[in-house]
């Protein structure tokens, strides 16, 4: 029962985009078309969850018996980094159809805040493994439904009549606030 | 001069090219964070603009991300570690966000844009540009959000948050604040309008020149 309030909680209520303000450079960067959307939440879900699994790995079988936590975030960052790299290059060489189409997102995900953001949360807040594994899917899970549902929305936009100033990310800011608002409302299920 | 100007409005790293925004979004709930990451972030840019600058005849071309990023997650971890140990309160309020300045697209962004082909001092202007820049755009955010909130606009010292410095508001206002400013929604809506006042500014002044 905990856990299914942990994952609720992190798609719905504390989602990772609108009620946190992570990941928000990708969220308005690759929301032009649904499919790309698509793309980019699924390449979030597996990246978030597999770097999770190592960074959690590393920070209690390395740094905390050598004791050089100082060191966590270099360490992270770094690991997140060259796990994409190797994601790539893998990608690239036994799964050519996967790589066009999610590929071009991945080197992206680096710089997105939330991958490093959910491996540290793991520790900080001192969830146990279950909780990691679950923590670590729910959430890009909830990036997953906000983009997707923003580039709905904003495929529709194309056609509206905005005034100039407000043209391309300014009313997109706009329709997430409004998102925002929309989420807000569901902080009573839990 | 021209690249130290270029930060505020027609290039502003927020408003203009839509890096950072996380952080500005979250953090410019009231003025003491939004002043206090705005200096967090300048420090590490200019550092990071420096070092970056410094090596770039020596960096590899093909790992130079991996190098920028380490020497940015040290820089950034050299930064957290002493706001920790001397301004605690700045410290809790910021929360994870101080160490995700290490993804922050502004710092990676100058460091691939400008420093890794440009000198040690032009370098340094333009990262004390950018960071100008950049908090330029979370205070003025921070102002408009506090104000609509709260009907004031405070600054405490950073060292001892029971001291105030400077109040300015409106007090026959009190009775009809927003809240909804101090929340997420606030942020996005503030951050579009600000962003599409800057965007007609640029507009007019191309217009301008023509």
């Amino acid at each position: 029962m905990k856990l299914l309030t942990l994952a609720l909680s992190a798609v719905l209520i504390n989602n990772i985009v609108l009620a946190k303000f992570l990941g928000v450079c990708p969220f308005l960067g690759v929301s032009k078309n649904t499919k790309s959307a698509l793309g980019m939440g699924l390449a979030v879900v597996f990246v978030i969850f597999s770097s999770s699994m190592l960074t959690y790995a590393l920070q209690y079988l390395v740094l905390i018996p050598l004791h050089i936590e100082y060191m966590q975030l270099i360490s992270f960052i770094l690991i997140i980094a060259a796990f994409v790299q190797f994601v790539e290059m893998f990608m690239k060489k036994k799964m050519p159809g996967l790589y066009k189409s999610l590929g071009v997102y991945l080197p992206l995900i680096t710089t997105n805040c939330t991958v490093l953001y959910v491996a540290q949360e793991n520790i900080s807040k001192g969830y146990n493994f279950l909780e990691t594994v679950v923590n670590s899917i729910a959430t890009p899970l909830g990036f997953l439904l906000v983009i997707y549902l923003f580039s709905c929305i904003r495929e529709r936009l194309d056609y509206a009549h905005t005034p100039k100033a407000f043209k391309g990310n300014p009313i997109g800011l706009v329709v997430a606030g409004l998102m925002a608002l929309a989420f807000a409302g569901l902080v009573g299920i839990v | 001069m021209k690249n130290f100007k270029n930060g505020f409005i027609k290039e502003n790293p927020v408003f203009c090219l839509y890096l950072g925004m996380c952080s500005t979004l979250a953090l410019s709930t009231n003025l003491n964070n939004a002043l206090g990451m705005g200096l967090c972030v300048t420090i590490v840019l200019i550092f990071s603009n420096l070092i970056i600058s410094l090596i770039r005849n020596i960096t590899p071309d093909e790992i130079r991300i991996p190098v920028y990023i380490v020497v940015i997650a040290t820089l950034v971890s050299v930064v957290e570690l002493l706001v920790h140990a001397y301004i605690p309160a700045l410290f809790d309020a910021l929360g994870a966000f101080l160490s995700l300045i290490v993804v922050n697209c502004i710092i990676l962004g100058r460091a691939e844009a400008f420093a890794k082909k440009n000198p040690p001092l032009a370098s340094i202007i333009d990262g004390l540009g950018m960071g100008l820049g950049y908090t330029f755009a979370i205070v003025i955010l921070s102002v408009i959000r506090e104000f609509l909130s709260t009907a004031w606009v405070s600054f405490y010292n950073p060292f001892d948050m029971s001291q105030l410095i400077i109040r300015i508001g409106m007090p026959q206002l009190e009775n009809y604040t927003i809240s909804l400013f101090s929340s997420s929604v606030g942020a996005f809506l503030t951050f579009a309008v600000v962003a599409a006042l800057f965007a007609l500014i640029n507009q007019k002044a191309k217009e301008g020149k023509k």
